[in-house]
């Protein structure tokens, strides 16, 4: 990792450690992501995954340390400002809007209008119209446009939301465990949209689910009590011994 | 499947044609000015409701204090209207002529500062809706900002609701105290207190609601109002869709006070005095279940709801006069456990397919006759 300077990744986590009341849920964690890279967070339980994700997307305050993105350093901006910035962050339970359309959830996500007059004089045009449409596509929602989001499936309402933070062209994604409750079938065509989505963007991916992690993992980190334990490609982590101590052994 | 139609659809426009048929045309047609007067009355607590629609029931921001904001822009008002009648001549046995009554009375000998502007009628047009809005944003920007919301924001509403009354009654010199200000007389040297003057006011009023109502109706159908949806069941979605979440809140609350303030200032021209009694925790909490018991999520729903709570009060409260405030918590009860969408839920799920239903077994009938109405929407 030496030879690249810090400002060559995307994204550059350094010395990142936030504490709650005194315990420290992420401790002296570093890590860099590259462009167009897929990278899989794993660890047991209370390892700090989600944690992480909370800090980058400034859900979260870091008690020390620096996250920069693109050379712009996040610690201390605002949500919204780190979404303007280029992070998109899908959270663990499906965060959609039941109550509105697939075709509204995906509006309500396209990045224009997005302050208060914005939002009031907003008008449905082509240009949207096309955008929605193109990504309903791609995460197999073409048919469901006019469904409302609240009898969607479980699977389905997954994709919604990965499709709601594609429609934001993002340079980095975040998602938070994408394939729980998913079945086989749903977790191949996820494995597959991720896959294509990285020929623009960066993708962050806490998974438990080790296949789908071989199916999409460019390089993986294990976090262990708020640490990297181990990083690098799947087959180097799978038999890294530590890891199989504290995660993979049972 | 939703017709794309110029801010109403279909079935809205029937709504808001029915609406206005019976504000503009059927009541004052047929009801005498005591009584009109009355539901001009009820109608000012209707741009109460109207703003709660957007605010609580769209954007699920409960606020228990738009007393505070309807009694604002009812006491800009009240401060013209006083000062009008404060003439040197008509005031020429007080002490100090020339200053409201009640200034006289709690021994003020100079008009206060703040008082001064209220000569003007353009500044006080403004006002009305300025001075509420103003203070909605500062509550609301110490409040979402720090991402206070749900019961907490309701309550501490419900506290400056209760604040603003004391300061009200406490500055009974600059106030008029617990009574208000009373004795109103002229707008412009026009008597408002003849029946000519009520029968003019009343239009004013409902033609005012109904702009009102467009105005909202036109939030309601924009992305501002898919999002207020959107806010109020994902809060963090909206907030990581790249959205700053506090100012989409700050301008609802802001909108719904400057509704509240014009419905206030009606108020004051039309009854002829406003008074603490319109501002504080009880007359807040009143203008919620209007909203409820009209159905929170339908603008229409919001103005029924304001007529018919406030013809009941009136009715009942004559004959059990102790109680009516059981009688008002019994409703609002039954509504948020029978009824949460209100009116409007009952007509959209019972009244409306019931009526379908016997208009296509009419055109049924009548076997020569055209295709009944296909659509409900």
């Amino acid at each position: 990792m030496d030879p690249y300077a810090p400002a060559d990744f995307l994204l550059s986590v350094e010395s990142l450690t936030v504490s709650f009341d005194g315990f420290k849920a992420v401790n002296d964690l570093s890590f860099y992501v590259d462009e167009n890279e897929i990278r899989v967070i794993i660890g047991p339980n209370g390892a700090g995954k989600t944690t992480v994700l909370d800090l980058i997307c400034g859900r979260t305050r870091p008690t020390e340390g620096s996250i920069r993105f693109r050379g712009q350093e996040l610690t201390g901006m605002r949500e919204h400002e780190i979404v303007h910035a280029g992070i998109g962050r899908k959270f663990q339970n499906p965060s959609i809007y039941e109550d509105l359309t697939v075709f509204e959830n995906l509006e309500l996500s396209f990045p224009r209008g997005r302050n208060v007059f914005g939002a009031l004089f907003f008008r449905r045009d082509a240009e949207v119209r096309d955008r929605v449409e193109e990504i309903a596509e791609m995460i197999f929602l073409k048919d469901h446009l006019n469904t409302e989001a609240a009898i969607l499936s479980h699977g389905q309402k997954q994709w919604l939301e990965i499709g709601m933070l594609l429609i934001q062209s993002p340079k980095l994604l975040m998602l938070d465990e994408p394939v729980a409750g998913m079945s086989i079938a749903e977790r191949r065509k996820t494995a597959e949209l991720l896959n294509t989505i990285i020929r623009n963007q960066s993708v962050i991916v806490i998974e438990h689910d080790m296949k789908f992690v071989e199916d999409i993992a460019h390089r993986v980190t294990v976090l262990h009590q708020g640490r990297v334990l181990s990083e690098g490609s799947m087959e180097r982590v799978k038999n890294d011994p530590k890891v199989v101590e504290v995660y993979l052994g049972h | 499947m939703t017709s794309e139609t110029f801010l109403f659809k279909q079935r809205e426009w029937v709504a808001l044609a029915i609406l206005a048929a019976l504000i503009l045309l059927v009541l004052p047609a047929t009801v005498d000015i005591f009584r009109l007067n009355l539901v001009g009355k009820y109608l000012t607590y209707a741009f109460v409701a109207l703003g709660l629609v957007l605010c609580w029931g769209l954007g699920g921001i409960l606020s228990l204090g738009q007393g505070i904001f309807f009694g604002l822009g009812g006491y800009c008002m009240a401060m013209f209207l006083k000062l009008e009648a404060s003439t040197p001549e008509a005031t020429k046995i007080q002490s100090t002529p020339g200053i409201p009554d009640f200034m006289d009375w709690n021994q003020v000998t100079e008009l206060p500062f703040w008082w001064q502007p209220f000569h003007s009628f353009g500044f006080t047009l403004i006002a009305i809706v300025a001075v509420p809005t103003a203070f909605a944003y500062v509550i609301g920007a110490a409040m979402f900002k720090r991402r206070v919301g749900g019961v907490y924001f309701a309550i501490i509403t419900q506290a400056v609701a209760a604040i603003l009354t004391i300061l009200i009654i406490g500055q009974q010199g600059y106030t008029g105290g617990v009574n208000g200000i009373t004795d109103l007389r002229t707008l412009l040297g026009w008597d408002i207190r003849t029946d000519d003057a009520k029968f003019v006011l009343y239009f004013v009023n409902a033609v005012l609601l109904i702009g009102c109502l467009v105005l909202a109706q036109f939030v309601r159908v924009s992305k501002f109002g898919r999002l207020l949806v959107a806010m109020r069941d994902r809060e963090d979605r909206v907030r990581f869709s790249g959205y700053d979440v506090s100012n989409f809140k700050i301008f609802v609350f802001c909108l719904a006070a400057a509704f509240s303030a014009v419905g206030g200032a009606m108020f004051t021209l039309q009854v002829g005095f406003m008074s603490p009694s319109f501002v504080g925790i009880v007359p807040s909490i009143e203008m919620v279940i209007f909203c409820a018991v009209g159905g929170r999520l339908s603008l229409f729903g919001a103005v029924y709801g304001a007529l018919l709570v406030n013809f009941a009060k009136t009715s009942f409260s004559e004959s059990f006069p102790e109680l009516w405030l059981f009688a008002m918590g019994g409703l609002f009860i039954a509504v948020v456990m029978a009824f949460p969408f209100g009116l409007a839920g009952v007509i959209r799920e019972h009244v409306e397919p019931a009526l379908l239903k016997f208009t296509r077994s009419v055109a049924l009938l009548r076997p020569g006759a055209a295709a009944a109405p296909s659509s409900s929407k």
